[in-house]
């Protein structure tokens, strides 16, 4: 099979550069990429550290991402509610992440954990307490006792985002521009020395010199088409790191959140809303014939919120496919059996904007089905969060490695707020030792000939991510065989033909046709990486359930790590080659 | 036959007419993400967070009142959208709404 990759773009050549005009130069000593908790958070450890910090966004300063969407919970041992320690949540960790993870990076995470809640508690992101002034920790799935923190009601995300957002804003030497798609970082010689990208909001080249790049982009719920994150997690800063040198690891692992919502259509919610419920009120997962049927899967639930999300999502898909579920396609989510009253202490105006939505718990059932979440894979880093590119870092859902094959509830947000700060001071103590960025024009000729303005491609991206979305929700989803893995990868490679090699042309402010093509050039690249890494796995693990190798194979007990040479993906050293391609 | 919902929208001097089919529940916003899928790619507007109402990046005017597009629900009518007027326009639905030392 032929893997049309990033090379055919980048074969403009060096001459396109003098079309370009002008370009918009900004430089900092840490330049942060993605301003979720994670960016956030490690611009303000940067900042704090004495460097000079450019934080910048695809979409506005801390409102696109996933951190803003997280409804609940933050995993950390604070021991408010029974005594925990650190070393507690990291056997819970490692334990869900089923033999891959990273225990250098989970330690990393659980062990800070609690300094970064307690330091959000200052900045006053309000914490839901019990009224003797404890932090309430809640106990979710695959945790051996509470450990989860959050905000009421369903407000863990927004109020994460905006505490940090209002920190960001007081470090007021922090440069924050939004509306700024970052196309390709730059690297000279081997080692990162900022990024190229352009302006949304007016088209305007824009190059960054910087002497520590810090990727913090998020994941790539994006590429499914029922997903629980926003539109700007497309897996861009999978693709800007492979494409820079880096190395990615365990792509193939793509966390469904079992009960996402399916119906009745809700708006203004977001879909993960019902995990919250079931962490206060409990509920019962029903099947068409009314039954609970997840203890037929090797957990007793009677009520309470016990099933690990991997396990969950397996068991909820098993009885779809055995004709045993909800006209939408799921299963019935059920909290009829909880009291009015008690629905109405747990979540107050969320269930009037339920009642808005034509929904009433005491009396109805709603349909719930799994739905792509988060990414256990990602980039490859060491302790100290670096990549294999020198200078360069990776902070929050970008990371790879901490969660393994399966992450816990709750260790999200944890990872993004403790890789954040990490990421932070380890990206300043780097900028210290280095007296310029080595940025050069030249080295970033091939980035900036992809952003010239002359009349180009014309293939419509709306529609090609649609496409690619269908594709990937239908044979990359939680359940994979060879022969659907190797349809997806054949899909993959016509719609990377179809939106050809260059952009559309310009077509002035808030160009959303062409940064549509700049987002598909970077989610083709990672939906290749994740299918291309299940084909090879052949073996069932946490979050990759292969139907047609549904047992765990001790010798797949590692990661796969992938790079990228400009066309071709490579695993473990080893070109990519699909199967089962006709 | 479906029903419709026709979305008439101000883009710069001119109002253009996108038919789509109408289901009940959708939002404004999953009508305009439909316009761009199936019919025009070039059509401008600001969302992030698609359904949750978090981003808070959607807002537009529908019939002259300020909305979200992802809670404003679609319907099988003629519904006139434009873009917020007392925010500088960039194109389409789409204005200029970053805090002004957020901006290039």
């Amino acid at each position: 099979m032929c893997f049309l990759g990033a090379m055919s773009i980048y074969g403009l050549g060096v001459e396109a550069i003098v079309a370009l005009g002008e370009i918009t130069r900004l430089s900092a000593d840490v330049l942060v990429i993605g301003a979720g908790a994670a960016g956030m958070s490690a611009a303000i450890a940067a900042d704090e550290a004495g460097s000079s910090v450019l934080l910048v966004d695809r979409s506005l300063i801390g409102r696109g991402g996933a951190t803003v969407m997280a409804q609940m919970t933050v995993a950390v041992a604070l021991g408010e509610e029974v005594p925990d320690r650190w070393e507690n949540h990291l056997a819970d960790t490692l334990a869900a992440g089923r033999g891959l993870c990273d225990e250098g990076l989970a330690a990393l995470l659980c062990e800070n954990g609690p300094d970064e809640i307690r330091r959000m508690e200052s900045w006053h992101v309000g914490w839901a307490r019990h009224p003797d002034g404890r932090i309430r920790q809640a106990h979710a799935p695959g945790h051996d006792r509470p450990r989860c923190c959050y905000v009421d009601f369903l407000s863990t995300g927004p109020a994460v985002s905006r505490t940090l957002r209002a920190q960001v804003q007081r470090h007021a030497k922090i440069r924050r521009v939004g509306d700024l798609c970052i196309t390709d970082l730059a690297v000279v010689d081997g080692v990162a020395s900022g990024a190229v990208g352009f302006a949304v909001s007016d088209g305007r080249k824009v190059a960054i010199a910087a002497k520590t790049v810090i990727v913090a982009t998020g994941g790539l719920t994006r590429l499914y088409r029922r997903n629980s994150a926003s539109q700007n997690m497309g897996g861009d800063g999978y693709a800007l790191a492979l494409r820079a040198g880096a190395r990615l690891r365990d792509m193939e692992f793509v966390q469904f959140f079992p009960i996402g919502h399916l119906a009745p259509r809700l708006i203004g919610m977001d879909p993960i809303m019902w995990d919250p419920f079931r962490y206060k009120l409990g509920g019962r997962l029903l099947n068409a014939d009314g039954r609970e049927f997840i203890d037929a899967y090797g957990v007793s639930e009677d009520g309470t919120y016990k099933a690990t999300r991997d396990l969950a999502t397996y068991a909820i898909l098993k009885e779809v496919e055995a004709g045993r579920g909800s006209p939408a396609g799921g299963v019935y989510l059920s909290f009829r059996h909880v009291p009015p009253d008690k629905l109405r202490d747990a979540f107050g105006p969320v269930i009037d904007r339920l009642a808005r939505n034509g929904i009433d718990l005491a009396s109805g059932d709603v349909e719930v089905a799994p739905i792509a979440h988060y990414h256990m894979g990602g980039v490859r880093v060491s302790d100290t969060l670096e990549t294999d590119v020198p200078n360069l870092f990776a902070a929050g859902e970008a990371v790879g490695g901490a969660n393994g094959a399966n992450r816990l509830s709750g260790n999200a947000i944890t990872e993004a707020l403790v890789f954040g700060r990490h990421a932070g001071f380890a990206a300043a103590a780097r900028a210290k030792i280095i007296a310029a960025s080595p940025w050069r024009d030249d080295a970033a000729a091939a980035s900036f000939a992809l952003l010239a303005e002359e009349e180009r491609g014309d293939a419509n991206c709306a529609a090609l991510i649609v496409a690619l979305q269908d594709a990937m929700a239908r044979d990359v989803g939680p359940f994979r065989t060879a022969a659907r893995l190797g349809r997806a990868l054949t899909e993959i490679t016509r719609i990377r033909r179809a939106m050809g090699a260059a952009p559309p042309p310009v077509q002035g402010p808030f160009d959303t046709h062409r940064l549509d093509w700049f987002d598909l050039r970077n989610i083709v690249l990672v939906a290749e990486a994740v299918a291309a890494a299940a084909q090879r796995r052949r073996e069932s693990r946490g979050a990759h359930q292969r139907d047609d190798f549904p047992a765990p194979d001790e010798a797949w007990a590692k990661s796969q790590v992938i790079t990228f040479d400009g066309e071709h993906l490579a695993f473990d050293g080893e070109r990519a080659i699909a199967e089962a391609v006709p | 036959m479906s029903l419709m919902a026709a979305l008439v929208i101000r883009r710069g001097e001119a109002w253009q007419r996108f038919e789509v089919e109408f289901e009940r529940g959708q939002s404004v916003l999953d009508g305009l993400r439909r316009i761009r899928a199936e019919q025009d790619p070039t059509l401008a507007f600001r969302y992030s967070c698609i359904n949750a109402n978090a981003c808070k990046e959607c807002m537009i005017e529908l019939d002259g009142k300020v909305v979200y597009a992802c809670t404003a629900r679609l319907e099988p009518r003629e519904m006139r959208l434009q873009p917020l007027s007392n925010k500088a326009l960039l194109r389409d639905l789409a204005t200029e709404i970053a805090p002004p030392d957020e901006r290039l």
